[in-house]
């Protein structure tokens, strides 16, 4: 890569709305990053697609391509229309915990299951950031949110587990730390088909971290840093230690027929089928 | 149209539409399945693949109305097909797809409601749905289908005006109109018409303003187009808080069908500058109008009719005209009142408005019922 990298060519000048210490400027420099180290001088074989909430605003408006910003926790079934009538797109989702396994994890699981050709990047901050910090199904047991005042009494889903289990093509999980092996995880997922699934676990220091104790965006980052453990090192780990643990590493990759493919020899037996009648 | 132009078939309302799509140049359906509706995601699943098109199902219909209108932007046309259940969880998609100058189809084959209801059985409670069923200020295109004939010209005809408005259109059908079997005479393909979308030229980048009805590209196409459900400017551009791009976007929304309410309203009239006590109904409920309205003139009564096609936008004028001279309006549904009270605020106090319900078991409302409400009106 001789050219040097600027995000600034596939953004609109609009400026950003994230707060300070977002971990949605990484995952947005990364994905850029990402993308131009794949060769694309611009964003025009990609549609973005995204649903409610902070993360569903990194493509939509600030990336200069096709972007449609749906419902909260729709984003997966338009982005299923758009991708099943422009099967050439690159058609990329960009979303929350509480947009993807919250209010849309039956999609989420269906898509999977299908293996829709989606690469989703889920911006975990264990929290509903944009609505003030309530609950999310991915908040850790005991955290004080707006809505869990004496801690949260649920426990937290594993997305990349529950997508593995799905039948997702890939699945990697990363913090907002781990920006290398991020970039990397994205550049493979943007080369496969079928249903990819990127979590980046990142820090929302506004409406989680300081009601969880961390003083800044800083703190939260270190927080990953000593509290993440690679994938292979927790398969021999027992479940108790694990708790409170970010799992980190590539959880799946895997050959399976995906929907496009099936979809499309579908159109191809019925027309064979209807000739022949 | 010429006679050999016409091929005659044997079809129900259900299958009638489904083909009415095809023709109409629907490309995608997504759906879920549910009673009385099914039949027309079962047919589109064998015709869709067979043109090209895609037909699937979907975890739920929130994700129906999703993947129609992804499917929509990808530029084909869309369509979905449900019944009350699925009609109310279609409700935040359709406003979606309102906000976003989506053109989709959905219909709506209704049954006996509230909650699951009687689900075999006809009903035509989700007329006021239709209309106030999303949240925020909207309008709404709504149809009613009478038979399998014109559920396969309103269907076509709800494609037309989906494309031509940029807007969600319904097809409020109900399950005698979906499941009977009638004759159905279809044009050849040349003889239908048909409207497409409006694309934009190069370099035009206002998709979302400007013009009444803005041209519509699709993603892909190299548009770079901003699509959002937020308040957004003429380029898409999301707008939180500035009240003057949302009461435009919002006014403009409301006024490309309001403005355009006597293009849209479509309906059929007897007698109705003569008539003494005259019937406005829709759906399957207007298949009793008929003879009801022959029997009562053979006793006399100078009785006459209006036959809605379009519920919404509400085509008022015709009915604030025949309040003027009618004696009586008699407005028969298979609801506890709904249209009933549209009805009589277009009258505005100028002649007796009067209500015949009958709701469950999907009992029609018959011919001798409506005649007693006609002598009774007269009286």
């Amino acid at each position: 890569m001789t050219e040097t990298f600027s995000a600034q060519k596939y953004l609109r000048d609009i400026k950003p709305p994230f707060c300070a210490g977002c971990g949605a400027y990484t995952v947005t420099n990364v994905f850029l990053r990402a993308v131009h180290e794949l060769g694309h001088e611009n964003l025009s074989k990609f549609v973005f697609c995204s649903g409610i909430g902070c993360s569903a605003w990194i493509p939509s408006p600030h990336f200069r391509a096709d972007s449609v910003h749906t419902l909260h926790g729709r984003s997966l079934p338009v982005a299923t229309g758009i991708k099943l009538m422009r099967p050439e797109a690159n058609v990329v989702v960009f979303g929350g915990d509480g947009d993807i396994v919250g209010i849309g994890m039956s999609h989420f699981i269906h898509a999977a299951r299908r293996n829709m050709d989606i690469l989703v990047i889920m911006v975990n901050n264990m929290v509903y950031g944009m609505t003030g910090g309530q609950v999310a199904p991915t908040t850790p047991l005991g955290s004080k949110t707006t809505t869990t005042p004496y801690g949260s009494f649920e426990h937290p889903l594993d997305a990349a587990k529950l997508a593995v289990t799905a039948g997702a093509s890939y699945v990697a999980r990363w913090t907002t730390i781990n920006v290398n092996e991020l970039k990397e995880s994205i550049k493979k997922a943007l080369q496969l088909t079928g249903f990819r699934f990127v979590e980046v676990v990142s820090q929302c220091p506004t409406a989680f971290g300081r009601r969880v104790g961390f003083k800044d965006a800083g703190e939260m980052l270190k927080w990953f840093k000593g509290n993440q453990i690679p994938l292979a090192q927790a398969e021999k780990t027992d479940e108790e230690e694990l708790a409170g643990k970010i799992v980190v590493g590539e959880f799946a990759q895997r050959q399976r027929t995906t929907l496009v493919e099936t979809v499309y020899n579908t159109i191809k037996e019925a027309q064979r089928q209807n000739e022949e009648d | 149209m010429k006679k050999s132009t016409v091929s005659t078939v044997f079809w129900s309302g259900n299958e009638a539409c489904a083909e009415a799509a095809i023709a109409a140049g629907c490309r995608f359906f997504a759906g879920y399945p549910i009673t009385p509706s099914s039949e027309i995601a079962e047919h589109l699943a064998k015709r869709l693949p067979q043109v090209g098109g895609i037909a699937i199902q979907m975890e739920d219909e929130l994700a129906s109305i999703g993947a129609i209108v992804g499917a929509s932007w990808s530029g084909a046309k869309a369509m979905t097909a449900t019944s009350g259940p699925g009609f109310s969880l279609m409700q935040e998609g359709i406003g979606y797809a309102f906000m976003t100058e989506t053109p989709i189809v959905i219909v709506d084959a209704q049954r006996a409601g509230p909650s699951t209801g009687q689900a075999t059985k006809c009903g035509q409670g989700d007329v006021m749905q239709a209309r106030w069923g999303t949240h925020g200020d909207y309008s709404a295109i709504a149809l009613s289908p009478n038979s399998a004939q014109e559920m396969f010209e309103l269907t076509i005809q709800a494609f037309n005006l989906a494309e031509k408005y940029r807007t969600p259109v319904m097809l409020m059908t109900d399950e005698i109109v979906a499941h009977m079997h009638e004759q159905v005479n279809v044009p050849s393909l040349e003889n239908i018409e048909i409207i497409n979308r409006r694309k934009p030229k190069a370099g035009e980048k206002a998709f979302f303003g400007s013009e009444e009805v803005p041209p519509m590209p699709a993603v892909g196409d190299g548009y770079d187009v901003v699509v959002t459900g937020s308040t957004h400017d003429e380029y898409g551009i999301r707008v939180t808080a500035d009240p003057v791009p949302h009461r435009r976007l919002v006014e403009r929304l409301n006024s490309k069908i309001q403005n355009h309410v006597d293009e849209i309203a479509d309906f059929e009239t007897y007698n109705i500058d003569e008539c003494q006590v005259a019937i406005v109904s829709y759906g399957c409920t207007s298949r009793s109008v008929y003879e009801a309205v022959e029997n009562a003139r053979q006793k006399g009564i100078n009785s006459g009719y209006i036959r809605l096609r379009t519920l919404w936008p509400f085509p008022e004028k015709v009915v604030r005209k025949l309040a003027e001279t009618a004696k009586a309006i008699i407005v028969p549904e298979m609801n506890l009142k709904q249209l009933f009270y549209e009805v009589e605020r277009a009258a505005c106090g100028q002649t007796k408005v009067i209500p015949l319900n009958k709701i469950g078991g999907g009992e029609l409302i018959t011919p001798e019922e409506l005649s007693t409400k006609i002598l009774e009106a007269k009286a």
